[in-house]
């Protein structure tokens, strides 16, 4: 098991039996870690498929509210990667990034969310294979801790999904009015009103 | 307390101000009072009850305040730091406001009282233990006489925060989380602080609506959090957050493990001149970065 790539497609197949599949939100900037993670993409490297890219012009364009938002929706974990020092398309905002998350990374701990949940990273366009092994990392450190319950069930419900849901209940008892079968209709509707 | 009843009458009388605001005696201790006559300054005091940071008054959210004229205020050394803070974001003018300050032993934690009292161990805000700046430095007029140290509390704000840092993750997370689930988001520490100068609130956005708005302890966490970052490097830990909330969330804890952080990481300490770039909005090209892969 020494060799990577045996490890990694031995993680997959635990996958594959039904474990803890951790959902990952990567916030990247543009010019160099979405670059990379192209690259790794096209270098056909094999990787987790735990992670949403979602891609932003500069880590200095990242709020620590992004994170909060992930962590709300049901992420388990999240990722911040962007230029190395030096490296920053618009010159500073992975500095002004660095000192914004350091102080956020720092205060999460004390409010008591473990930091393995939030991998910050510097990768580079031409690091596939870095890319590939950040992500790896923070999937199998996700894995470990388990799913982010705690976060989500800080509310009792997700109240948008809530409306959603007995709004669609309302439309399908619309529906089954409209075609004649009023009974069907009621008991449907019966079941919205009490959900 | 003469000094500055004769300072107020003499800003008045000659016009240099329109309005002092300073502190007043009240049937409930010490409260902020507005005076615009100069007979009004023989109301005029300073005390241990004086707990209140007026810079609030200065916030260019209250345009309504800086209506009335050329302000006079009262000040004490950690109220200073906030007029600094105005200053380093351009949020003021040196010249709009004249500032006078007064020499501060420390103030009660509890401070609704008919008349001022000695203060102890038991008596004091925590938060002066340790105070570096009972003599502010950026001001027109300073008066009173040079005041001792504050005495130490039973327990000082370091050891509740050490204390905290000591607990598992877990138990910080259940602590958090059953602090921030009283909020009913008043915003009362938002409204009463002097360096929330944001003329629309992040809380109050709705598209998109980064803080949830319903009260519940999910919606709540990411408003204090995000009330805390916002103010991390900036705090002047003037405590009126804490005094404010009317659920007791212990926000002073937050406030000062923020600025253990910048303090650690930036050694950067809150203080008096405006020249000094804030923590945040500012970098060094070897800040640490340990937490970074």
């Amino acid at each position: 098991m020494s060799d990577p790539t045996q490890a990694r497609s031995a993680q997959h197949a635990g996958a594959a039996a039904g474990e803890f599949e951790p959902r990952i939100t990567a916030f990247v900037c543009n010019w160099c870690t979405y670059t990379g993670a192209d690259l790794a993409g096209t270098s056909r490297l094999n990787m987790a498929s735990n992670v949403r890219i979602i891609r932003l012009p500069c880590t200095g364009r990242i709020d620590p509210l992004f994170i909060i938002k992930s962590f709300e929706r049901g992420a388990d974990g999240v990722i911040v990667s962007g230029c190395h020092p030096a490296d920053c398309h618009y010159t500073s905002g992975n500095y002004h990034a660095r000192r914004r998350f350091a102080v956020f990374h720092d205060l999460m701990e004390f409010i008591g969310v473990d930091p393995r949940r939030m991998t910050f990273s510097w990768v580079s366009a031409s690091e596939g294979a870095k890319w590939r092994d950040v992500v790896d990392e923070a999937v199998t450190n996700v894995r470990e801790l388990g799913p982010f319950d705690a976060y989500r069930a800080l509310a009792p419900e997700d109240e948008s999904d809530a409306a959603e849901a007995s709004a669609a209940a309302v439309a399908a008892a619309k529906s089954v009015a409209a075609t004649g079968s009023v009974a069907a209709a009621k008991s449907v509707t019966a079941e919205a009103e009490a959900s | 307390m003469n000094e500055l009843r004769e300072l107020a009458r003499k800003l008045l009388t000659d016009g240099e101000v329109r309005v002092i605001i300073g502190w007043e005696s009240a049937r409930r201790g010490a409260r902020p009072m507005f005076v615009t006559e100069p007979d009004g300054a023989d109301g005029l005091i300073f005390d241990a009850r004086c707990v209140h940071n007026l810079v609030t008054y200065l916030n260019p959210r209250r345009d309504h305040v800086a209506e009335l004229g050329k302000i006079g205020l009262v000040i004490k050394g950690c109220d200073a730091k906030a007029v600094a803070g105005l200053l380093r974001e351009a949020q003021l003018t040196r010249d709009d406001v004249v500032l006078i300050g007064v020499r501060c032993g420390g103030v009660l934690e509890e401070n609704e009282l008919p008349e001022a009292v000695a203060l102890t161990r038991e008596n004091v805000a925590p938060r002066c233990y340790g105070c570096d700046n009972r003599e502010p430095t950026l001001v027109d007029h300073l008066l009173g006489e040079p005041q001792p140290e504050p005495p130490q509390p039973a327990v000082t704000i370091e050891e509740r925060v050490a204390a905290l840092d000591a607990q598992p993750l877990q138990e910080r997370w259940a602590f958090w989380t059953g602090q921030f689930s009283k909020c009913v988001r008043c915003y009362a520490c938002r409204q009463v602080c002097p360096l929330c100068v944001c003329e629309r609130c992040v809380a109050e956005r709705t598209q998109p609506q980064w803080i949830e708005s319903s009260p519940h302890a999910r919606g709540n966490l990411s408003w204090n959090i995000t009330r805390a970052l916002h103010l991390a490097g900036r705090c002047v830990d003037c405590g009126e957050c804490e005094r404010f909330c009317p659920v007791g969330i212990p926000l002073t804890l937050v406030n000062r493990k923020l600025q253990q952080i910048v303090a650690e990481r930036y050694d950067y300490k809150v203080g008096e001149d405006p020249e000094i770039h804030a923590p945040i909005g500012d970098y060094r090209l070897d800040d640490e970065q340990e937490f970074i892969k």
